[in-house]
């Protein structure tokens, strides 16, 4: 027989939990919208949000490029051609012995090897060349229209040097000239995505919400062109652009050409998801409602999108400033005056430039790896917190 | 089967035509033609042209017809008689100079996509199975470096690297003295000396993109209902990963020659410029810009081909793996 | 406080094939630890059935599985132990090793598991075959060609037609019954003394159901296994079940036998759930207007509705079967009635219901609705005549979690039908959102909150309310209570009755669950294969139906009372 047992005493009302992380947040969760949702669950990504600040701050340093760099990237002394990095410092020893604060680089002393004519160059620690904080420097206008002559840093006596990151062979300081590659690299890479995104939006939603032919035709078009190899293609195009024209022109073709071959992979995000979410029982629901098929679209199906398609925009974004990088340094992308990161590679083409000067190679591609590593790593966590709604 | 192999072959063709008329359009993108550039250098040096001769060899080359009909006789002789144009610069038949190219390209790019698997396997599935351990994060932070480190610069870097700390010299796939020497145990183990650079550099990204998808793919299948039904059959836990979960997860293994191919020709043609590998790429970047179209049209319809082709494989190996796919 | 003092007179040790003792499992979450079972004992005697009773959440799957040692790996053993009786003493299966060979040759060896999901729980890569003949080559040291006899055999016991053949079939070639029929082989082929069924036909249509749980009670009774079933099904529980352990949130609040449990419960929860499933098994409509059934005006009618799929030519030599998915199904629906459609998966009912509002557009027939303006013939009506209809008649949907836009507070949900049907705004729009969260049964304060805030209940309450803003004249309930754990389900059925009581609507409530019909419906139609089989007065086809079909189904129905099993003697229907 068996016994017929029970605990006394009334039904519990909820799961027994012990927590671990004291909970905070939870009264706000109820009235928080998908932003706010997002955003907590991005802010959990410590990486992603390590990374969202380093695009930040290359943003702000292709925005004040002119402010920020010591120098014109074009001012070139052939006195100092491939002159390595100075060590900037902040203390020197004055004649007593006593040491006080001087922020300060030194000079070199160069030796020039009469066999082969190469330089080299050796740090002279008698040399001073002090420097400051918002000092005149070169005059530039910034953003084209503020005349001006005040640069972050830079040295206290304006026809003194300093090279930071060294110089090139024409002895231009890298960088400045780095700096000013951030802005279009990195601008080069916003507008290519712009351009993808319309196409890619429209073309990919056309594709989802009309099916049929429309989608069939799409769709098609979209898989002839991802399985192009894209670098030939690139090649190709980029190859096309005349010579004649302005260093402008070429700048936007390229982000054309660039963006060109970009947009398939958000059409077909874009197009999957309107299909998905077409099925899904709240757009049938809004359709019972009496909302017309743009209400549909805009009210019901982008809004559910958007945070997807950020995601995916920023994980486009990498490709975009690589595919620049790489036709500029073939020599077929941007050409000078205008300075990429992809043009200063250029320039480290060969391996004895980058047996002699090392950094020429170093801090270009160190600024696009940087960016590339940052752009992927934000993007990865921004897909992950796109949907907020799965558990 | 075949006839799932039938349907397969028949979606190529508009893709194919496509790819033939993309490749026709870069031909035909640079204003003027190879005559124009032609005059243009004769005339640098000092060359009197003659304008009825320049109308003559437009009449020869065909540039006076509409653009259909080169197109047309374009691919007409490429499906017919296999006659790809002709080199302008190198003054030879455009099917001389391909092949050779092209079957270096192809032999590189298996041999990356062999590196990709071989690499990417065992990673991909011990970050599935220990995922968030020590090794875990490891294999994933370097799979994000080399995602992130764009071919050539990873070129450039070994390029420096290995003249600086073994004072090689890396560039090209032979050293000097085998280059025109025939082929012997000797030559190939150079030639093995200098493939590692090229296949890393053009394999890396496509491994770490190849891990990620490896470890995405087996953690989803882990966590699926039919693994508890294996192990509660009792099996080992290292059988139950490989025989079950491994065998699905295989199959964007198989069906990433699709997408991984078509990186990999891109990643040889810059690698190949940068290090200087006698493949199709530094040969297609001079046509391109002495504008000798047809060898550089041929290029871009080949390594398009090469890739289509890849996919269509994946298709079949897909097929072969999933007999879901092959029923329906 | 009891406390579940398991120990019994009266019987051998011997009875006893494994006794969990004092078992707590904890799961480790981001933020806290989950203690998923507390405390919790029982004993699996052979040739006996255990169920374990519980809602979602209530931790029965976990403990199931803790007893094979397969839970997820965030999860531990806290406390307790698993005692299996062996000849050389007991064995404690929560002291071994993750990895021993010890515990392999527990798992699928002397316990044998069968699960939930038949879609998913068998390789879909593998042959039914060959996963079969790797357990037995396993566990009982065959060779192959032995293992793959015996594997027929089994398939044979199984009652899997042509059992010779099915075995190199893959499993999507087979349908969800068969499917549950080979994993049952599996489980049973390396003759476990102890066999756990986790919700084994949760995911089956209720003449599967009645098959599958008819065959493992025998398969159970004349291989003297020990059973432990877990279900959320006291329909289940009572056609099956020897004794009855009751679950909730972790812990087993009640165990007896199952006529103990059923007739003289004694935990407030216990009594709880049996409630809410006994009512379903009444008729609450019929008390009150036995002689009104099908009497009022006809408000909606279909005709000849069918619906083809696949009927147009496929190129690439594809086949041009079409498959008939509604097949000629007229009916009338009148006001202030409620039609049932019952049907199981595959019917074709709830294509259906979305002819009737044409989201699915019918190949053929007509519907009429007969609102206030005259006969409408809907089939005809343009886009935008259609969302005049729309207001009208209202869809009521089955999954609570999908059909709330998860980026619109409560408010807008509710209230966006009145704002693109209505173009009201503002204050009115405020007044009347409020004013239809509190008819049905929510604080009108939440409504600035979204829908991730709610519980199913409360998201299908918020959905009804959205139904209902546009003053309809009939709603179509898809399944509309099919996603929700018993004691909602009861719940949002007497909501769903009081609004039309108070409002006046009609109802084309369609279900797969004819105790729900029953307990909500005037009349039924019962639909098979596409084909409206029979129609008639709720109490009449669920007590005296006509068609064999139809009494098929109804005779699979569980019936929540261990003293009078309906299932074990169905009416059997083949075609």
């Amino acid at each position: 027989m068996t016994a017929h047992t029970f605990i006394d005493g009334a039904p519990e009302t909820g799961p027994a939990v012990t927590p671990i992380k004291p909970r905070h947040q939870t009264a706000h969760v109820e009235v928080a919208g998908q932003w706010t949702l997002i955003w907590h669950k991005f802010a959990r990504n410590k990486l992603a949000l390590a990374s969202g600040i380093v695009i930040i701050v290359m943003a702000l340093i292709g925005l004040f490029a002119e402010f920020l760099a010591p120098a014109l990237p074009d001012a070139s002394r052939p006195q100092f051609t491939n002159a390595p990095p100075q060590q900037l410092r902040f203390f020197v020893t004055n004649e007593d012995g006593t040491s006080s604060f001087q922020p300060h680089v030194t000079g070199y002393t160069m030796e020039v090897d009469q066999a082969s004519l190469r330089r080299t160059y050796v740090a002279d620690e008698s040399v001073v060349v002090p420097v400051g904080f918002f000092v005149q420097g070169p005059a530039y206008k910034m953003w084209g229209f503020i005349p001006t002559d005040r640069h972050l840093l830079g040295p206290i006596n304006a026809s003194d040097t300093m090279y930071l990151l060294g110089t090139d062979r024409l002895g231009r300081d890298l960088l400045s000239r780095v700096i000013y590659g951030t802005r279009i690299s990195m601008s080069i890479g916003l507008l290519g995505v712009i351009i993808s995104l319309c196409l890619g939006v429209t073309l990919g939603s056309l594709a989802g919400f009309y099916g049929g032919i429309v989608d069939t035709l799409i769709a098609r078009v979209i898989e002839v062109i991802s399985s192009m190899p894209t670098i030939p293609l690139w090649l190709g195009l980029a190859a096309a652009i005349p010579l004649t024209w302005s260093p402008l022109t070429v700048y936007f073709v390229i982000t054309l050409i660039v963006s060109l071959f970009g947009w398939t992979g958000l059409a077909r995000e874009v197009r999957g998801r309107f299909y998905s979410l077409r099925g899904e029982d709240f757009v049938t629901a809004a359709k019972l409602d009496g909302s017309s098929e743009r209400r549909v679209i805009f009210r019901h199906i982008l809004p559910s999108l958007t945070s997807h398609i950020l995601a995916v925009v920023t994980l486009a974004l990498p490709t975009m400033i690589v595919a620049e990088t790489a036709l500029s340094f073939l020599g077929i992308g941007l050409k000078a005056p205008i300075v990429s990161w992809g043009v200063l590679l250029q320039e480290a083409q060969n391996v004895r430039t980058i047996a002699n000067a090392p950094w020429q190679l170093v801090w270009p591609a160190g600024a696009v790896v940087i960016t590339v590593l940052a752009y992927n790593f934000l993007g990865d966590g921004m897909r992950d917190a796109a949907d907020p709604y799965e558990s | 089967m075949p006839q799932y192999i039938l349907k397969r072959v028949l979606y190529m063709i508009p893709t194919l035509f496509g790819l033939s008329l993309i490749a026709f359009m870069i031909i035909q993108l640079p204003p003027g033609d190879y005559v124009t550039s032609m005059i243009a250098s004769m005339q640098d040096s000092g060359a009197n042209v003659d304008p009825r001769q320049v109308e003559r060899l437009r009449e020869i080359y065909g540039f006076n017809d509409p653009i259909w009909l080169q197109y047309l006789k374009w691919i007409g002789g490429i499906l017919t008689r296999g006659d790809f144009g002709y080199s302008f610069e190198w003054n030879r038949p455009v099917a001389d100079l391909i092949w050779e190219r092209m079957g270096s390209t192809l032999a590189i790019s298996v041999a990356a996509l062999l590196f990709v698997w071989a690499v990417a396997l065992p990673i991909g599935i011990y970050s599935a199975v220990r995922r968030h351990s020590v090794g875990d994060y490891v294999f994933t932070f370097i799979g994000f470096i080399g995602l992130a480190v764009p071919n050539f610069i990873l070129a450039l870097a070994l390029m420096y690297m290995s003249y600086r700390y073994f004072g090689q010299s890396v560039g090209g796939l032979f050293s000097p003295e085998y280059v025109d020497a025939p082929w012997s145990w000797g030559k190939f183990v150079d030639l093995l000396a200098h493939l590692w650079i090229p296949i890393i550099v053009i394999g890396t990204s496509g491994t770490a993109a190849m891990i990620r998808v490896i470890r995405a793919n087996l953690s989803d299948e882990l966590r699926k209902p039919y693994v508890i039904t294996a192990k509660a059959k009792g099996l080992p836990e290292h059988k139950v990963v490989i025989k079950y979960p491994l065998r699905i997860a295989l199959n964007p293994f198989v069906s990433a020659i699709g997408w991984v191919l078509p990186e990999l020709v891109s990643g040889v043609t810059i690698t190949a410029i940068v290090l200087n590998l006698p493949t199709a790429g530094p040969l297609l970047l001079r046509a391109l810009i002495s504008q000798d179209m047809y060898l550089a049209g041929s290029f871009i319809l080949l390594m398009g081909v090469l890739t289509l082709v890849g996919m269509l494989i994946s298709d079949l190996l897909l097929a072969l793996l999933d007999p879901r796919i092959r029923f329906t | 406080m009891t406390k579940p003092d398991l120990g019994t007179e009266g019987e051998t040790r011997d009875d006893v094939a494994l006794s969990v003792e004092n078992l707590s499992l904890d799961f480790k979450l981001r933020t806290e630890i989950l203690h998923a079972a507390r405390d919790v004992s029982f004993k699996l005697r052979r040739g006996k059935t255990l169920c374990l009773v519980g809602e979602s959440g209530s931790g029965k799957s976990v403990t199931a599985r803790a007893l094979m040692r397969i839970i997820d790996s965030n999860g531990i053993i806290a406390n307790g132990r698993i005692l299996l009786d062996d000849p050389k003493g007991k064995i404690d299966i929560a002291q071994l090793d993750e990895r021993s060979k010890d515990l392999l040759a527990i798992r699928g060896g002397r316990i044998g598991l069968i699960f939930q999901e038949p879609m998913s729980s068998l390789s879909p890569v593998h042959t039914i075959g060959s996963q079969i003949i790797e357990a037995l080559r396993l566990h009982r040291n065959m060779s192959k060609a032995e293992a793959r006899a015996e594997t027929i055999e089994l398939l044979r016991q199984v009652e899997i037609p042509n059992p010779d053949k099915m075995i190199d079939r893959y499993t999507f070639e087979f349908s969800g019954g068969m499917r549950q029929r080979a994993m049952i082989a599996m489980a049973l082929s390396a003759n476990p003394e102890i066999l756990i069924a986790d919700e084994p036909t949760t995911a089956l249509d209720v003449t599967t159901q009645a098959e599958i749980l008819d065959l493992i009670k025998r398969l159970q009774v004349s291989r003297g296994m020990a059973m432990l079933l877990i279900t959320h099904d006291m329909g289940v529980v009572a056609e099956v079940a020897d004794e009855v352990a009751v679950m909730h949130y972790g812990r087993i609040v009640e165990f007896g036998s199952v006529d103990d449990i059923f007739y003289e419960p004694k935990h407030d929860y216990t009594k709880r759930l049996l409630n809410s499933t006994v009512k379903l098994e009444q008729n609450r409509r019929s008390t009150k207007r036995d002689s009104e059934v099908g009497t009022g005006k006809v408000i909606l009618s279909a005709r000849n509705l069918s619906k083809l799929y696949g009927a147009s030519t496929a190129w690439f030599g594809g086949s041009t079967h079409a498959i008939k998915a509604v097949d000629d199904v007229s009916f009338d629906l009148h006001a202030g009635e409620n039609l049932g459609i019952v049907g199981e998966s595959g019917s074709g009912k709830t294509t259906l219901g979305r002819m009737l509002l044409r989201i699915i557009e019918p190949t053929s027939g007509s519907v009429m609705f007969n609102g206030d303006n005259g006969p409408l013939d809907v089939t005809k009506l343009s886009k935008r005549q259609l969302r005049d209809y729309y207001s009208e008649v209202r869809l009521v949907f089955q999954d609570p979690f999908a059909s709330l836009n998860p980026r619109m507070t409560v408010r807008d949900i509710v209230g966006d039908p009145l704002r693109v049907t209505k173009k009201i705004g503002g204050k009115a729009l405020d007044d009347r959102v409020c004013e239809l969260l509190s008819l049905v049964g929510l604080d009108p304060s939440t409504r600035e909150r979204y829908p991730h805030a709610f519980s199913g209940g409360q998201r299908q309450r918020i959905g009804i309310a959205r139904s209902l803003a546009l003053d309809p004249k009939i709603i179509i309930a898809d399944e509309a209570t099919a996603a929700l754990d018993v004691s909602i389900r009861s719940q949002v059925l007497d909501l769903l009755l009081d609004i039309q009581k108070r409002l006046g609507l009609s109802f084309v409530f369609i279900s797969h669950d004819i105790s729900v019909v029953r307990y909500f419906c005037d009349r039924v139609g019962v639909m098979h294969r596409g084909k409206l089989v029979e129609i008639g007065p709720t109490e009449e086809i669920c007590t005296a139906p006509k068609q064999l079909y139809t009494q098929s189904l109804i005779s699979a129905v569980p019936n929540p009372d261990p003293r009078n099993k309906r299932m074990l003697h169905r009416t059997r229907f083949k075609d």
